[in-house]
């Protein structure tokens, strides 16, 4: 008898605690399950075989999703990495399903030949592949657990369950995991600005910084143009513009020599929100690879010389010239 | 149009195509539809390049330059040679 581990759908205080630490990116490697079958309720021979990833997110969503159902959960190794960044990264992938299919033994508790997977997985997964190599017929299902019971009553997806959904609420999701995971960064650079102009570049610093992660992600369909950088360019501008003209109006100096003082600081605040929404690709599921090397090549250049003339006329200044 | 062809590099071989529908299955863009004979290509501004239909794809009707578009990882693996994507 191959051996499985049992699990229900029951979601306990402790789930709840972890899928919070999660969400902000707190102990990152640390919310996996164990890899290997599960039973979920009492399976027989005819039950359904789920595959998923071991994040504790993923595992969850999919036992949740299939409550009340007596089902096998094949639990991928991926590392804690959610089905889809997996089969990017190759670890929920074609190699890894065959290595569980035959390590598990799942082929002696059921008596057909069936795997239903997650839609996502599919960049990893060749079903073909699977097929030919391990007798098991791979069939994808909704990108989200949670249309499982609708999908299961035909074993079929609407367009909509087909589609990866990235709405103002699946945004808002990201927020506090951008927060957390720039922070510390954040801190020493705001302490650096700090000691090098006061409270204002604390205060301009923090704008930069939350423009290009809560008001980057709330806003970021209606931003117009289609490329990550120039979205953050138009952002930055936006910040950079209220401390520009606040620092503008604060001297008595000829247009000129107060338009060369303020232009370092719109420079490079324009500069850094863009390059940290460029930052942002990889977090949202509508950027390609093409298209995310083309703005590199494009746009890091640029952002490089608005910030270094920012950083030039700063130094400039220190030795008197254009004041 | 032009400058839109020029964002992903999916191509597609009706030719080729066997009418198996998994295309469309596995898109999570909805560039694929189910056609009468072989698969559509109706969104292919849409692609994302995550590259699921062209391994799922048994008769290679389906070319596409597979990665991850994270311009984070990007960077990281040409500061330190790594090979992308690296998620940290």
């Amino acid at each position: 008898m191959a051996e499985f581990i049992q699990t229900t759908s029951t979601i306990t205080s402790k789930n709840r605690w972890d899928h919070i630490l999660a969400r902000c990116g707190i102990r990152r490697s640390h919310h996996s399950v164990q890899p290997g079958l599960y039973a979920l309720g009492s399976p027989d021979k005819d039950s359904s075989v789920f595959v998923t990833a071991n994040y504790t997110l993923s595992f969850d969503a999919l036992r949740t999703a299939l409550y009340e159902r007596d089902a096998y959960i094949l639990v991928l190794d991926t590392r804690g990495v959610n089905v889809w960044c997996a089969a990017g990264e190759g670890t929920f992938g074609t190699e890894e399903l065959i290595s569980k299919i035959e390590s598990t033994g799942i082929e002696k508790v059921i008596n057909h030949h069936r795997l239903i997977l997650p839609q996502l997985g599919a960049t990893g997964v060749s079903a073909h592949q699977v097929r030919q190599r391990s007798g098991f017929e791979v069939e994808y299902g909704p990108v989200r657990a949670q249309d499982l019971p609708q999908y299961l009553k035909d074993h079929r997806a609407t367009p909509e369950m087909r589609k990866v959904r990235f709405n103002l609420i699946d945004r808002l999701t990201l927020v506090p995991v951008e927060l957390v995971n720039s922070f510390i960064p954040l801190v020493i650079i705001a302490g650096l600005l700090f000691f090098l102009g006061g409270w204002f570049n604390v205060l301009w610093i923090v704008s930069a910084w939350l423009a290009s992660t809560v008001v980057f992600f709330i806003l970021l369909p209606w931003i117009p143009t289609r490329e990550f950088s120039t979205k953050g360019l138009i952002l930055g501008a936006l910040v950079a513009l209220p401390f520009v003209v606040y620092q503008f109006t604060q001297t008595d100096e000829s247009t000129l020599q107060g338009l060369m003082r303020v232009a370092p600081m719109g420079l490079i605040i324009t500069a850094l929100v863009s390059f940290f929404t460029l930052n942002q690709t990889g977090t949202t599921p509508i950027t390609s690879w093409t298209g995310v090397k083309r703005e590199i090549s494009k746009y890091i250049p640029i952002l490089a010389v608005m910030a270094g003339v920012g950083v030039l006329l700063i130094v400039l200044r220190l030795f008197g010239i254009g004041k | 149009m032009k400058t839109e062809l020029k964002i992903n590099t999916l191509q597609f071989f009706p030719k080729l195509c066997t009418n198996c529908g998994l295309c469309s299955k596995v898109c999570p863009q909805g560039v694929f539809e189910s056609g009468e004979t072989a698969a559509r290509m109706i969104n292919r501004a849409a692609c994302i390049e995550c590259g699921a239909c062209m391994i799922n794809c048994e008769p290679g009707a389906i070319k596409v330059q597979a990665g991850v578009g994270c311009a984070a990882s990007m960077i990281l693996a040409a500061l330190t040679g790594q090979k992308e994507p690296a998620c940290g």
